[in-house]
Order: C-alpha cells, then structure tokens, then sequence
C-alpha cells in the first residue's frame, strides 16, 4: 500500500512525471513513426483483402486501447474509492476523452474498414454493439462526472459507474466467440498462439505500442494540467475568502 | 425483519397514493407504440413483424421515465438519511423500493402489453413469449434504472442524464427480449434467449441493490 500512497503525493508525482514525460514521448514517435513506415509501405497486401487490409493496423490497436482505456479507469475508480486516492481519481478523469476517441477511432476505422470487405458501413453483430455501447458509457461518464455542483460528488458517483459498466468489457472480448458473428475472432491474444503472419504482426504490435505510449503521454499532460487547474481553483478560493 | 417489511409497507402505501404516476408510465406506453402505425404506415405485416420490438422499446422508455423518481423525493425531503441510517441494510431497502416500483410500473406494463399487442396485429402464438419476455425482462429494468437514478441523484438535468446512463445498459435485455420472441415466430424455439435474459435477471438482482445503496451512501454523506 505504501507504494501507492507514495505518489498520492501530487509534488511527488509532478516531479516525477516530468522526469518521464519526454522518453515516452521519444518512444512514442519511434513506435509511431516505424509502425506507420511498416503498416503502410513495408508489409505485404492481403490475398484477400489487398491494401484494405492496412487499416486494420490503425483499428485493431485502437480498438485494444478502447478496452485497456476502460479497464484502467475501472482499476483507478476502484483504487479512489476504496483508498480515496485523490491522485487515481483525476487519473480516471484524465482517460475518458482518451478512452472514447480511441473507441471512436475504432468504429470509424472498422466502418471504412467494413464498406469494400462486408459490403455494409455497419452491422448490428454482438461485437459493434457491445463497443457502441463501451463508447456511450464513456459518454455517461463524462456527462455524470460534470452533471454536479459539487466536483466530489460527480467523481464519487461517476466512479461507480465507471465499475458498473465493466460488465461490458468481458462481454466486448468474448462477443466473438459467444455469438455467431460477421466480425472476425480473436487472431493475434489467443491462447495457441497468434495465427497472423509475422510481417502483418510486427507492424501491428508496433502500432500497439505506439498508442499505448500515446496514452501515457497525454494521461501525465492531462494529470499535471488537472492539479495545476486544482491549485488555481484553490488559490483563488483562498483570496476571495480574504 | 421488520424494518424491512415497515420500509415496504411505507413504498406500497406511497405509490397507492401517487397512482397517477403509474397511469402516467402506461400512458405513455400506449401513446409510444401508437404512434407507430402513423410512423411507418397501417400496412398489418410490417406492425406485426416490427410489433414486438416496438412493444419492447416503449416499455423501456415508459420505464425509464418514472425511474428518476424512484430516489428522488426521498432525497429531497430527506427521508433518504433517515432509510440510511436505519438498521436495515440500504441494499434490502434498495431491494424494497425497486421491488414496489416494479409492482407499479413493471406489471402494469405487461398488463397493457396484449391489448398493444392485439393493435399492433402480433401473432397470437407469440404472445405467451412476449409476455414471458417482459415478465422476466421488466425486473431487470427497474434494477439497473435504481442504479442510474441513484447515480444522478440531484444532478443537474438529472432525467436525461439517468436516460443516457442506463439505456446503454439495457440494450442486451431488449436483444434477448426480442430475440426470443422473433426466434419463436421463425420456428427456431425461444428457450435459449429466455434463460439467457433469466441470466441476466439473476445477474442484476445480484449485483444492482450493492451499486445503487453504494450510490445512495454516498449520495447522502456528500
């Protein structure tokens, strides 16, 4: 527990994410850069689907952050609620717009993707519904977390929203398998292995990591700017008291 | 125990005095699936083929509708505090009132459903599944309706928010619902998305008394 009370500590932890701030973010444009070199240029067209097939290295990733989004806001709402760990509360906060863009990329994506493949911009399979449904509880939580007078308030209840709605998350990643789908199953997390060919899966796996490194880059932007917008609210709630 | 049965007696004895709450849900109810055959035209195939799921949508809607009053005056009035601390655990209490409220909205739901049904031309064999359907799948509504409304409570336009909170999470009872009954009508047999949609009955009933009294907890102390 000490560990996580350590960087409760916003000084601490402003400290420290600075120091780490620009190596994700050199890693970050490494990652991108390489992964967007090979997963448009540098790796083979599908027998299938042809130069389609490259969308899928911007779609899958961030349909991978879409759940590691929601996972960590339900892992951090958990953390605040139980510790009151102020810091795990604004980290909650800080992941919702990043979670919900990448869920949008991800229908967007699998849309353009959908058209030449399927045939159809969307279809009402469990795999959709259950993101259009991940995507409009981040939606719930922003509009309840900023639907209260009282800053505290909102957190505390959005929070238990945040655990009620990632039932939704194992729902996503078995809609596949549980149902007959048009949406392909799992190729890549599987447990004999991954199926795909290793030219398609180091882009993609790059592209991962590049979103991921993403992330963690606008989460410290987005946690520094929350405490520094706390310290002037304070601020100026010290001097219209005087 | 019998903290319990008085916090129900007391939900039972205010809902008879608000009845027009509930003839306002089922107003509703029949109003909404009215209006479709002006919607989409008289023609009686199309109202039976689309009749079940608009049967399903506007019970859901009607239910949402009375779900932001379910916490609501007694959190203005402050009985809510009082239903806190009493010895009776929030969650039996959660389980009380969202118990009455089905009582009030969910039955007189199913009750009206037929007569919706016989207007909006549902085969007749269909219709013990309908019924079965709602009576299985209107529980689930006021559950996690109890969660929303207990999230929102005193929320600034707090019934739209509740909407957008809880609607999403009641998709997967209307697909059951209404796979169940159009599985039956194509012969295939409902049994599967029944017990899928008990599933998620058993599901709710486990889990939203101990998010909506954890909301309500913390709605109170704040």
């Amino acid at each position: 527990m000490n560990i996580l009370h350590r960087f409760a500590n916003p000084t601490r932890f402003q400290r420290l994410s600075k120091k780490i701030e620009p190596w994700v973010l050199v890693l970050m444009l490494l990652t991108m850069g390489s992964g967007l070199y090979f997963a448009l240029f540098s790796s083979p067209v599908d027998y299938q689907q042809g130069h389609t097939v490259r969308i899928m290295y911007i779609h899958v990733p961030a349909a991978w952050m879409a759940l590691f989004c929601y996972t960590a806001m339900a892992i951090a709402a958990a953390i605040s609620l139980i510790w009151k760990h102020g810091l795990a509360d604004i980290a909650v906060k800080a992941t919702a717009p990043i979670g919900a863009a990448f869920t949008f990329l991800a229908l967007v994506t699998g849309s353009l993707w959908g058209k030449p493949m399927w045939g159809t911009w969307w279809v009402w399979d469990a795999r959709l519904t259950s993101v259009l449904v991940l995507f409009f509880l981040y939606l719930g939580y922003m509009a309840l977390r900023d639907a209260f007078d009282d800053p505290a308030r909102g957190a505390k209840s959005s929070a238990i929203l945040v655990l009620v709605g990632f039932v939704n998350v194992p729902i996503i990643k078995f809609s596949v398998d549980w149902w007959n789908t048009l949406h392909q199953p799992a190729s890549v997390i599987r447990m004999d292995g991954p199926t795909i060919h290793v030219d398609m899966l180091m882009p993609l796996l790059l592209m991962a990591f590049a979103f991921k490194f993403y992330y963690l880059w606008v989460m410290l932007v987005r946690i520094r700017q929350e405490l520094m917008a706390q310290r002037i609210r304070a601020l100026k709630h010290r001097q219209a008291i005087e | 125990m019998s903290g319990l049965s008085v916090i129900l007696r007391r939900e039972i004895r205010l809902a008879l005095r608000h009845s027009t709450d509930s003839f306002m849900v089922v107003g509703f109810f029949v109003i909404a699936v009215v209006l479709f055959p002006f919607g989409v035209g008289p023609e009686s195939n199309m109202l039976a083929r689309i009749g079940p799921g608009v049967i399903w949508v506007a019970a859901l809607l009607a239910a949402m509708l009375s779900m932001e009053r379910l916490f609501q005056t007694d959190y203005e009035d402050g009985s809510l505090e009082l239903l806190v601390l009493s010895p009776v655990p929030m969650e039996l209490t959660v389980c009380a009132k969202v118990f009455v409220h089905w009582l009030t909205t969910g039955v007189p739901l199913i009750l009206t459903a037929p007569l919706l049904a016989l207007m909006m031309n549902v085969p007749f064999e269909a219709w013990p599944v309908m019924l079965a359907s709602l009576a299985l799948g209107t529980p689930v509504l006021s559950l996690i309706g109890a969660i929303g409304a207990a999230l929102a409570l005193g929320a600034r336009r707090g019934g739209v928010l509740l909407s957008l909170l809880v609607l999403p999470l009641l998709i997967p009872v209307l697909i059951f619902a209404v796979g169940a009954i159009d599985a039956h009508l194509m012969g295939g047999g409902a049994k599967a998305n029944l017990l899928l949609l008990g599933g998620v009955l058993l599901g709710a009933l486990a889990l939203a008394p101990w998010a909506s009294a954890a909301a309500l907890r913390q709605a109170v102390a704040s």
